[in-house]
């Protein structure tokens, strides 16, 4: 059943045109002249119980405005919205009181406090019942190992411990859905990891729907198994990730390690794509040759001492389909 | 947990917190007595030149100044989140995060912070300590009831007027300069007795601000003088009710600030 | 050598100028504060007994404290508080250029950038609409002749020159105590007590007067606008402008000591 319904989702911001030079300023005191900006064109998805969705697209195509209006922040020019069946901006509180956000960027903890006396306030705030509450913190607490973190105050935290406290924090109430706005961002690599599992467990384990923003596309690849991209205000793609990845890049890759320097490689519907020193990542496009012939082909003419099957990385596929679709940072 | 028992958790939170750096809270205390306690000085130089104003003696110009500055400075200290609103919510996104959760906004607004300052009150509460046994001020239970009413009127007065600076960040957040005139200026204004100023600044400071409602007509009763500008006996007590009806007014501009920022994200 | 100088200078000028809702905001601020002192020296006067100062010149006296606000050291520029926050004071060092004139032509500009639009504006408002709608009791009187307009220029020129010496001076502190907290805190109410920024220092008990004009902060507000009035003429008045420089140059000199000093430290301590 679909726990989030969207429907022609339209929001246009109206922004005040300043004009260049003191004089621009004072005639804009007395006359302001307006300009509108049309962040949603109608947007429409659904999202059902339990999914783990990439939110993706460029700076200003639109996303955290529908997360805003998703999470009852904004209130929208046009269309629909229901989550849970109720509708975000008009029914605030109780909407709120379902759902977490973690935004990377922002923290939602106490500063000078610390982690554990935040939890308590979090309780308080979102009216947890004592008992529940208890047994939900010691399971996040034991999920994410926060148990050394608890009683330091949250500005000494690491960025990376900081983000794990936040998500516990966003799941007190046990929210059945979680909006997650670039929970990696800024994050080292073991960090990242720490993060990523943790999502996929939440989502996995106790059902959680997740929709996840991000600009770091590998934690769309390790997580979303559906997409949705969204540019200039209206949705250019949402489907499964691996159908998103066929349809934009149809390619397929080899990556080869020889025994000596690279070699020139000269087949049909074989392209190279990158080298270096004694390794090279070609393209092959499977509809022209398969993967086996390709393989005994390099082998039969060159020394080999490793090759490899890969996929184009997520990056380049996002970045091409962008290209094709003109939506890339105005 | 209902909004009082949640307040008082936030109220828990922000004195650990601040607690955290004792010798900041020592230091900004003491530069808040002195930085306030200028302004008495600036009084008595002026009574030491002139002796009178209006006919009022220096003992009781400073029983009007140190009401109106305990009345600020009780008022000051739980709105904080108010105050810094603009910069400190709506330029950084954390309002974004006060809606997202289940609590009504100027709740966990007026959350943010208790501001542990004690420097104005004190120096309020010495200024009128001393004004009071200068002018040999009785204290009786209805002298003390009318104090405490009339406190309590000024701080909801100071409170609205704090809740409309904050409302006025929804719109912009470059000129929250102006709001002072009616903090720090009300507070200002309301250290004379309201007939030392000419009408049309009376008149402003009784029906558009209502500063004399909480400093003026109520403390001409403490005093136990007939008002020069003639307002009836039985009317003066009961003005500070005026400051709760401005709160009340300013509580409801917030509401349709917060309407604003739903359409506009900012 | 004086361009790296003068370009901080322009720059700061045209940030401080950007923020015109700011300057307005402030403006629309201080009128309101004048408007009020105003209206309570003129219950003091209507008492009349014999005062040091007559109402009129009390009244211009205060229109132009509010004009020159900004002369007194209110804070530490923020800049300098933000880079000792974060330690990236001690990069400061790597400016080939000297410390102390780098954070005085700074500090120069700021004051200079805050003050030349409110100042325009009170002049415009207090000198010139007041009159013409009828308040000019309650307004700014210009200075009797082109001598005392030449000496108020002058000592104008030296008050912001000294209230630079001063900013760098809580500068110094702000890095030496690495928080602007304590520094900012009770800058402010000294200054604005002993400038004359609260009420003019004649106002005080008659033995303390002329203990009050020697002191550095009489330089940022009581002078010039003695002057301005005409109370302090000719010798008088060069001698009174003397004096602001002479503070300049004996604060000018502690502030570099005490730049030299801490920068030394912080380089020590590695940021």
């Amino acid at each position: 059943m679909a726990q989030v319904v969207v429907e022609g989702l339209r929001k246009t911001y109206r922004v005040a045109v300043r004009e260049p030079g003191a004089w621009g300023a004072i005639r804009g005191l007395a006359r302001r002249r307006w300009r509108e900006i049309e962040a949603l064109a109608g947007v429409s998805f659904a999202i059902g119980t339990g999914e783990l969705v990439g939110f993706i697209g460029p700076n200003g195509a639109g996303k955290s405005t529908t997360i805003k209006i998703l999470s009852g922040i904004l209130r929208p020019s046009g269309g629909a919205c229901e989550v849970d069946g109720l509708v975000p901006w008009r029914d605030r509180i109780r909407h709120v009181a379902r759902i977490g956000v973690v935004f990377g960027q922002r923290t939602q903890l106490w500063w000078d406090l610390p982690v554990i006396d935040g939890f308590d306030l979090l309780r308080d705030i979102y009216r947890v019942d004592p008992a529940r509450y208890r047994r939900t913190r010691d399971e996040l607490v034991g999920l994410m190992r926060l148990g050394p973190l608890l009683d330091q105050p949250v500005r000494q935290l690491s960025l990376g411990q900081r983000m794990r406290c936040e998500i516990a924090a966003a799941m007190l109430h046990e929210p059945r859905l979680l909006f997650l706005d670039e929970p990696t961002i800024g994050l080292d690599a073991p960090a990242k990891l720490a993060v990523r599992e943790l999502v996929g467990t939440l989502n996995r384990e106790r059902g959680v729907t997740v929709v996840l923003t991000t600009h770091d596309m590998q934690d769309i690849e390790a997580l979303a198994r559906r997409v949705i991209v969204i540019g200039k205000g209206v949705i250019l793609a949402d489907e499964p990730l691996d159908a998103f990845r066929a349809g934009v890049l149809a390619e397929r890759r080899v990556v080869a390690d020889f025994a000596g320097e690279a070699p020139r490689i000269a087949i049909p519907g074989v392209e190279e794509r990158a080298r270096e020193g004694r390794s090279l990542e070609l393209a092959f496009d499977p509809a022209r040759i398969a993967a086996p012939a390709l393989i005994a082909a390099i082998a039969a003419d060159y020394p080999l001492e490793d090759i490899r099957v890969v996929q184009p990385q997520i990056e380049e596929v996002i970045a091409r389909f962008y290209d094709l679709h003109g939506a890339g940072e105005a | 947990m209902n909004g009082v028992a949640l307040y008082l958790r936030y109220v828990g939170a922000s004195v650990r917190a601040q607690m955290q750096y004792p010798r900041s809270f020592l230091v900004l205390n003491t530069a808040q007595f002195f930085g306030s306690a200028i302004e008495i000085l600036g009084v008595a130089a002026l009574f030491g030149v002139f002796g009178r104003i209006r006919g009022w003696s220096l003992g009781e110009v400073a029983v009007f100044y140190g009401v109106i500055n305990a009345a600020f400075a009780l008022a000051d200290a739980p709105t904080r989140g108010f105050e810094v609103f603009g910069p400190e919510f709506v330029r950084t996104g954390a309002f974004d995060r006060v809606l997202l959760r289940p609590r009504t906004t100027a709740l966990q607004v007026l959350g943010y912070e208790l501001r542990l300052r004690f420097g104005r009150l004190l120096q309020a509460g010495i200024v009128f300590a001393v004004g009071a046994s200068a002018v040999r001020l009785s204290f009786t239970p209805a002298q003390v009831l009318l104090l405490a009413w009339t406190l309590a009127g000024g701080v909801a007065l100071f409170s609205g007027i704090l809740v409309l600076q904050a409302t006025l960040s929804f719109w912009t957040v470059d000129a929250l300069e102006v709001a002072n005139i009616l903090t720090y200026g009300g507070v200002q204004a309301g250290q004379y007795p309201l007939n030392v100023y000419a009408a049309w600044f009376r008149d402003l400071l009784t029906y558009v601000i209502p500063i004399g409602c909480v400093a003026y007509f109520p403390v001409v009763a403490l005093l136990g003088a007939s008002d020069p500008l003639g307002a009836p006996g039985w009317l003066l007590p009961l003005t500070p009710a005026f400051g709760f009806l401005f709160l009340a007014l300013a509580l409801s501009v917030w509401r349709l600030g917060v309407a604003k920022y739903g359409s506009t994200g900012s | 050598m004086l361009r790296p100088y003068l370009a901080v200078l322009s720059a700061r000028f045209q940030l401080v100028l950007q923020y015109r809702a700011a300057a307005l905001a402030g403006f629309a601020t201080q009128c309101w504060w004048g408007g009020m002192k105003v209206l309570i020296y003129s219950a003091f006067y209507a008492g009349a007994r014999a005062a040091p100062m007559s109402f009129a010149h009390t009244v211009s006296y205060t229109w132009l404290g509010q004009a020159f606000l900004m002369f007194l050291p209110w804070y530490a520029d923020p800049e300098v508080a933000d880079m000792v926050r974060t330690g990236a004071v001690a990069y400061e060092r790597l400016r080939p250029v000297d410390a102390w004139g780098w954070w005085y032509a700074r500090a120069l500009a700021w004051t200079a950038a805050r003050i030349a639009p409110r100042a325009g504006l009170m002049f415009v408002t207090a000198a010139v609409i007041m009159p013409l709608v009828g308040l000019g009791r309650w307004g700014l009187r210009l200075p009797a002749d082109g001598a005392a307009v030449a000496l108020f220029c002058a000592a104008i020129l030296a008050a912001a020159l000294l209230s630079a010496t001063m900013t760098v001076l809580l500068n110094v502190v702000v890095a030496a105590s690495l928080t602007d907290r304590g520094a900012n805190a009770f800058a402010a109410p000294i200054s604005i007590v002993l400038s004359g920024s609260l009420v003019p220092l004649a106002f005080f008990p008659h033995a303390f007067v002329p203990f009050l004009r020697l002191q550095p902060f009489a330089g940022l507000i009581d002078t010039p606008f003695r002057v301005w009035n005409g109370e302090l003429a000719g010798l008088n008045a060069v001698g009174a402008i003397g004096l602001q420089l002479a503070w300049t140059l004996v604060l000018g000199i502690l502030g570099r000591c005490a730049v030299e000093s801490v920068m030394s430290r912080v380089q020590v301590q590695g940021g």
